[in-house]
């Protein structure tokens, strides 16, 4: 668990120092003649509980099943140290690497899926329109909504709803559900995540839209500037900030994709729509304890990567603002 | 609503856009006459038809007859209208336990991350220089970085040994994975409230914990709020975590629950929409009371986080 704590200090710096220039300011109104004040010992009734709870049901699970990961555990009884043999036979499994494939290809085809309509969304309800309060409304109920429960609704759909309007209207394709499809099974998930996950993305980029002064799209008025040109030269450089946070945050997400599928193929048809997250809690009743921590160390490992990546860039972004 | 929303000094939900200037409302000064962009309405109204019509559905299906509902046809009205379903609902997936439980979890999980990560943060942001509680906030901020399947083993291994395999095993987890992004929301928060209320405060002669209880928390019920609304729907909605670590199936939350019936409901489509309604109606409600704060979490969650 030291790598997680690494990258968070590191790029955290700049937290850091916005902190203690803040406490810096104090200092000169309270505490100037001693250093460090002492400590009032409530502060650490505070504290201890959360460390203490957080330390039991995150860190320790976390070093133990990266402990495991290196054993031949198989959940229960003896076990014996192997070395690196799971992560060997992880990156030959042809079940996890097909597994990674589809949450990799489906993440990166919500992600941008959501993010266009998000932003054109946002465009719209942003713009010269009436109603705005209530269509703003409407646009966020799918997030409050299970995402289990809502893709039992969409199986409704997509298994009855749509074959029947298929044979009803003649289009041969859509008389099969696409649910038992295993080339189109993926596009269903993908429908109902984004469904779930679009208004998230599209308050985030309302504010960002909100951010931007008047006197901006004044000037391109001025200028002449085209609805189009105004929203490529103008809207989207000065919104590329939020445009980053949403991607990365919605990746990061929909790596973990789990019970949407569930609700809606439960993985197949055969094993074409299973996710990495789905692979790895087969651990728990297949026997292969650890077998799947080594895949979950690996997927927790690329979690990081993203997270850095994501600090990196949004910093980047602070540091324009 | 529709000219509130449009005119400068309306409240509520339209207050946080005219407080900042909106460009349409800059160019429309100068001109001095609004327009309304119709086509864009059009479109905005066919486009809500893809969050309403889903919903629509599950209404309409779970009032339908047995009969009716397995005919297909998604989008006609129920006729007659029949709440049977409802009744059937609730006594096969015996609701009261599961709402139960789901109540419970969620209040929980609302209550303890907002208490644990309130006063963590306060005395984090109050003891910067002191390197246990720094360290502590690297420390407890880390788990942004860790999604729930990759501890999802041990952690089903550790709660059944400790005999937490249950809803109370389930809410501590929860207000666990809330912790990070509460704590990092609090934080920023309390660094822009000024020492010099709270010196006052001390030099009437309150302790740290009076302090806190008396001033800084109530200080903090935006924030609070905030973060209780994240909590609320991270844990109401749930399934992957309940169905891992609660072993008994009959101790279940709401959304593990339509699944596990989810073959015995087989093609009474009435009684499994009605169930999806009651298991879906929560969230909305509070949503619909709440919408403001939601709008406001989100967008505060993202530039903070």
């Amino acid at each position: 668990m030291t790598t997680p704590i690494t990258p968070v200090s590191a790029t955290a710096g700049s937290l850091v120092v916005e902190a203690e220039r803040g406490q810096g300011d104090h200092i000169v109104g309270a505490h100037t003649r001693s250093g460090k004040p002492k400590v009032d010992p409530v502060y650490y009734l505070f504290l201890l509980p959360t460390l203490i709870l957080f330390t039991l049901f995150i860190t320790l699970p976390a070093l133990l099943g990266i402990f495991y990961s290196f054993t031949n555990f198989i959940g229960f009884g003896d076990w014996q140290l192997v070395g690196l043999t799971n992560y060997i036979a992880v990156f030959s499994d042809p079940a996890i690497l097909s597994s990674y494939g589809f949450t990799f290809g489906f993440a990166l085809v919500t992600v941008i899926l959501v993010n266009v309509i998000a932003f054109l969304l946002a465009v719209a309800l942003t713009s010269r329109i009436r109603l705005k309060a209530p269509l703003r409304a409407i646009f966020v109920i799918p997030m409050v909504i299970s995402g289990i429960v809502i893709a039992f609704v969409f199986k409704y759909l997509f298994s009855n709803s749509l074959p029947a309007l298929g044979s009803a209207t003649g289009i041969g394709w859509l008389q099969e559900s696409i649910l038992a499809n295993e080339n189109l099974a993926w596009l269903a998930i993908v429908i109902v995540s984004a469904w779930q996950s679009i208004p998230g993305a599209l308050l985030i980029y309302i504010a960002g839209l909100l951010s931007i002064p008047g006197e901006v799209y004044e000037a391109a008025d001025i200028d002449g500037a085209s609805a189009w040109v105004r929203l490529r030269s103008v809207t989207l450089p000065l919104v590329a900030g939020y445009v980053v946070i949403n991607v990365i945050l919605g990746f990061k997400n929909y790596l973990n994709v789990y019970d949407i599928i569930v609700g809606l193929t439960d993985g197949g048809p055969g094993t074409a729509t299973r996710s990495i997250a789905m692979t790895i809690f087969t651990g728990f009743t297949g026997g292969d304890y650890a077998y799947q921590m080594a895949n979950a160390t690996l997927f927790f490992i690329i979690a990081v990567l993203i997270s850095i990546l994501q600090l990196r860039l949004t910093r980047g972004k602070a540091a324009l603002s | 609503m529709t000219q509130e929303s449009t005119r400068p000094l309306a409240p509520a939900v339209a207050a946080s856009e005219d407080t900042r200037t909106s460009p349409a409302r800059r160019r429309r000064g100068k001109v001095g006459q609004e327009t309304t962009n119709w086509p864009v309405m059009i479109i905005l109204f066919l486009c809500s038809l893809t969050v309403l019509l889903p919903l629509y559905v599950t209404i309409s299906m779970s009032m339908k007859t047995s009969a009716q509902a397995v005919d297909g046809n998604a989008l006609s009205l129920p006729a007659p209208i029949d709440f049977s379903g409802f009744s059937q609902a609730w006594d096969l997936t015996n609701f009261p336990v599961a709402f139960t439980i789901s109540v419970l979890v969620t209040i929980g999980t609302v209550v303890g991350t907002v208490l644990l990560a309130a006063l963590a943060s306060y005395a984090i942001v109050r003891n910067w220089e002191h390197r246990l509680f720094r360290y502590s906030f690297f420390y407890l901020l880390a788990a942004m970085f860790l999604p729930f399947p990759v501890v999802a083993l041990p952690q089903i291994q550790l709660t059944g040994l400790v005999g937490l395999a249950n809803p109370v095993g389930v809410t501590i987890l929860h207000i666990m994975f809330q912790l990070s992004f509460s704590i990092l929301l609090f934080t920023a928060f309390l660094r822009s409230i000024p020492l010099e209320l709270e010196e006052s405060a001390r030099i009437d002669g309150a302790t740290t914990w009076q302090t806190f209880w008396q001033l800084i928390f109530p200080l903090l019920a935006p924030m609070s709020a905030t973060v209780a609304i994240f909590a609320f729907l991270a844990s109401w909605n749930d399934f992957m975590m309940p169905s891992l670590i609660i072993a008994d199936s009959s101790q279940q939350t709401i959304p593990v629950v339509q699944k596990i019936f989810q073959t015995q409901f087989s093609s009474n489509y009435n009684v499994s929409f009605a169930s999806y309604l009651m298991a879906m109606a929560p969230a909305i409600i509070v949503y619909l009371f709440t919408q403001r704060w939601v709008m406001e979490g989100v967008t505060q969650g993202a530039v903070k986080g």
